[in-house]
């Protein structure tokens, strides 16, 4: 498939793979965050850990937006679907991930509420202009990547005047987690994290640009890879990183140019702008409390804003006891070390969040790589 | 009480006018379905000239069938597939070839069909009609008759416009052993053509979704191929179509069945391009994509390559490939090497891919 085979070709990858092999220092470990989910369902399809040398450890970050919505969140929603009586519109994923009580956007589907799956927020829109008598809400989630079409549709509401429709927000920055997990006492003094460097996120940088992220490679001495999602991309980015490494630089640099450039999408920047600003602080999973992480609905557009217009009240609520999604999205932890991982967690029966979406960390680790401690029987 | 039709003197019964079935404007009512003269109607004018046969001129509740030579094997599946009308096929020839595929993987000559319909209030007669001469058409076409049926109505928003459940019979010649709990370590595992093409035509007509293809249902009767490949290699060990679920299910069901594990390649797995590419826009993986006419085939080494030229020999297998291997391991896994490189688990889906498909 063009634009597509070139970026997962085989022989390529051995070759990026045998350099880095080459260039590692084996008096170290190169201990690289994904920040992405993208990038950990990448590393888990492709089986990229196979072909990279032992030095280099993969630590999966955050940037799973379905793993880092908190429960309350979910809970949230299917008030709205369930209380309210409003068509819920909502992506895919979300409607796995556990609530509380045993609940999900799904099970409150079975239940009778109106939940709708959308694969945009314009589809959300044309709900709500097909059903002028029943409110209409889009479960607005994601990081920055998602954002401008949530901003898009509520400027077209406000332009139709659908008085029907309204957006819960819940769109998140990608920054200001990146920057929560070096701040955080693991990284910075204890050094129960090693962290020596970060793949960047790709389709989030199309939008912020790489500049954002010149403050952290600068201030916390982390060199920072914009890569592409493809698996191609995913090397030569940890072939980039190794090299920083090697030669003691912290920078920030763009294996993704394809796509990113520093400035990113001015014209999405401005939109987002003109529609949302920071929250003082917004709750995640795995990462808790993270000041001016996430956005709200400004004033000029409260109309639209359901948590305005249903008085919807945050109640936050703590994850399952056994569950180690937390300290999984802060890289303290692999799936494997999780007890419940692969018994009473699949992705069938999801307990955490990093177990719902493909992009979770459990869920890549589950579906691709179980097999890897299994010895096979080599057939001719 | 009433006077008995004078019947027994000789003069012609007189018989009261019925307007005919209105396949135009027509809709669906409840009586169709309340045991009347207006199901009787339906039956005389829809679905008796359509399937005609003689079991169904008997005009009795159930069909008396001889009994055939053989083993008999017996298979049920339930048509939901939502839109009704699709390229490459429509719910009444997917009811047929569905039943059809899983009577003949068992590897027997399908004989016989049951067709159970439960019809929405208010559908149009018309699109009816013209799902029930495309199911007829199929199962003419396919050499085995529908024998017996059921109408049921409900009202008006309990159902979504047709609902069929065929019921297929068949039988088996002796000597043949197919069977999910065959695979040996060592079998070659093969597929009959190109993967996916089945969800993806449906997924293209979703409201929500606005993409085109040109692609195709695969929706196909295979006990002919199947057929062919059984006299190319009669000791075949396992059949099974990759229906919901795709590929991928079907061959960690027979993995489990038997106890064994998988290997296969990506590069040899047939995949169009188009197919491909719009699973990739859409987040899905061909593997877990249904197909409405390909079969997964597992059988010994020595007789892979046999079976493949059958295969490739049939219309309907033109495209087959051996794709892989079943190997040992008791975790039942089934593996694929990517066309990266590397190797990856293809797991189970989890939770359902596409609604409503089949």
């Amino acid at each position: 498939m063009k634009y597509v085979d070139e970026f997962r070709d085989g022989t390529v990858a051995r070759q990026l793979a045998q350099t880095i092999a080459a260039e590692v220092d084996p008096e170290r470990r190169y201990h690289l965050m994904e920040f992405c989910g993208g990038h950990t369902h990448a590393i888990s399809r492709y089986g990229l850990r196979d072909l990279l040398p032992e030095e280099i450890h993969f630590i999966h970050g955050p940037g799973c937006p379905v793993c880092v919505l908190p429960i309350g969140r979910i809970d949230s929603a299917i008030e709205l679907a369930r209380d309210h009586g409003v068509i819920l519109c909502s992506y895919g994923d979300t409607l796995r991930v556990p609530a509380s009580g045993r609940m999900s956007l799904l099970r409150a589907k079975a239940e009778g509420a109106d939940i709708r799956m959308v694969y945009s927020s314009a589809d959300a829109l044309k709900i709500a202009r097909e059903n002028p008598g029943r409110e209409v809400v889009f479960f607005a989630i994601g990081f920055e990547t998602t954002t401008p079409p949530t901003a898009v549709a509520l400027r077209q509401a406000r332009a139709e005047g659908l008085k029907n429709f309204s957006v819960f927000a819940n769109h998140v920055l990608t920054p200001s987690a990146i920057q929560n997990i070096l701040e955080s006492p693991e990284v910075r003094s204890l050094g129960t994290i090693p962290l020596d460097g970060f793949i960047g996120p790709s389709h989030v940088s199309t939008i912020i640009g790489s500049r954002p992220y010149e403050f952290f490679a600068e201030e916390f001495q982390k060199p920072v890879v914009i890569a592409g999602f493809e698996p191609l991309d995913v090397l030569q980015s940890v072939l980039m990183l190794v090299r920083q490494l090697n030669e003691g630089r912290a920078e920030v640099e763009n294996q993704f140019c394809r796509a990113v450039t520093r400035e990113g999408n001015q014209k999405a920047q401005a939109l987002v702008a003109e529609v949302f600003e920071l929250r003082d602080r917004f709750e995640w999973r795995g990462l808790g409390e993270v000041p001016y992480s996430a956005l709200r609905i400004r004033e000029a557009f409260r109309d639209l804003d359901a948590e305005h217009r249903f008085g919807l009240e945050y109640r936050s609520v703590p994850d399952h006891k056994a569950c180690e999604c937390g300290t999984i999205l802060r890289g303290l932890k692999q799936p494997q070390d999780c007890k419940v991982f692969g018994t009473v967690c699949t992705p069938d029966n999801p307990l955490g969040s990093c177990m719902v979406s493909a992009e979770g960390a459990c869920a890549a680790h589950y579906t691709y790589g179980q097999f890897k401690n299994v010895p096979i029987a080599e057939v001719s | 009480m009433s006077a008995p039709a004078d019947t027994g003197s000789g003069t012609a019964v007189k018989r009261g006018y019925i307007r005919p079935l209105d396949f135009k404007n027509g809709k669906v009512e409840m009586a169709h379905g309340g045991g009347g003269r207006a199901m009787a109607q339906l039956i005389d004018e829809l679905f008796q000239p359509a399937f005609d046969n003689p079991w169904l001129r008997q005009a009795n509740d159930q069909a008396l069938l001889g009994r055939p030579e053989g083993r008999i094997v017996m298979a049920t599946d339930s048509h939901v597939v939502s839109p009704l009308f699709f390229p490459g096929g429509d719910i009444g020839s997917l009811s047929v070839h569905g039943t059809i595929n899983d009577v003949a993987t068992s590897g027997a000559r399908p004989l016989w069909l049951a067709a159970g319909f439960i019809l929405e209030e208010g559908f149009p007669l018309g699109e009816l009609k013209r799902i029930v001469d495309s199911m007829a058409a199929a199962a003419r076409a396919a050499g085995v008759a529908i024998v017996t049926g059921d109408t049921k109505v409900v009202e008006r928003g309990h159902g979504d416009g047709v609902f069929i459940t065929t019921t297929g019979v068949g039988v088996v010649p002796e000597g043949i052993t197919i069977s999910g709990d065959r695979a040996r370590p060592g079998d070659r595992i093969l597929v009959s053509g190109f993967l996916g093409d089945h969800g993806v035509a449906i997924m293209s007509l979703r409201e929500n979704l606005s993409f085109s293809t040109n692609i195709v249902s695969d929706s196909a009767a295979l006990h002919e191929l199947i057929a062919d490949m059984i006299r190319a290699a009669p000791d075949l060990h396992c059949l099974r179509d990759p229906t919901r679920g795709g590929l991928a299910s079907t061959l960690n069901e027979i993995a489990r069945q038997s106890g064994v594990g998988m290997a296969i390649r990506e590069t040899d797995i047939p995949v169009r391009e188009e197919v491909e590419a719009a699973c990739e826009l859409l987040g899905l993986d061909p593997l877990y994509v249904a197909n409405e006419g390909k079969v997964v085939a597992i059988c010994p080494p020595e007789c892979a390559e046999a079976l493949l030229a059958a295969m490739q020999a049939h219309p309907l297998g033109r495209d087959a490939a051996i794709i892989g291997e079943v190997i040992e391991d008791p975790h039942g896994f089934v593996q694929m090497e990517t066309t990266f490189g590397g190797r990856r688990n293809v797991d189970w889906l989890s939770g359902e891919q596409l609604p409503r498909i089949c």
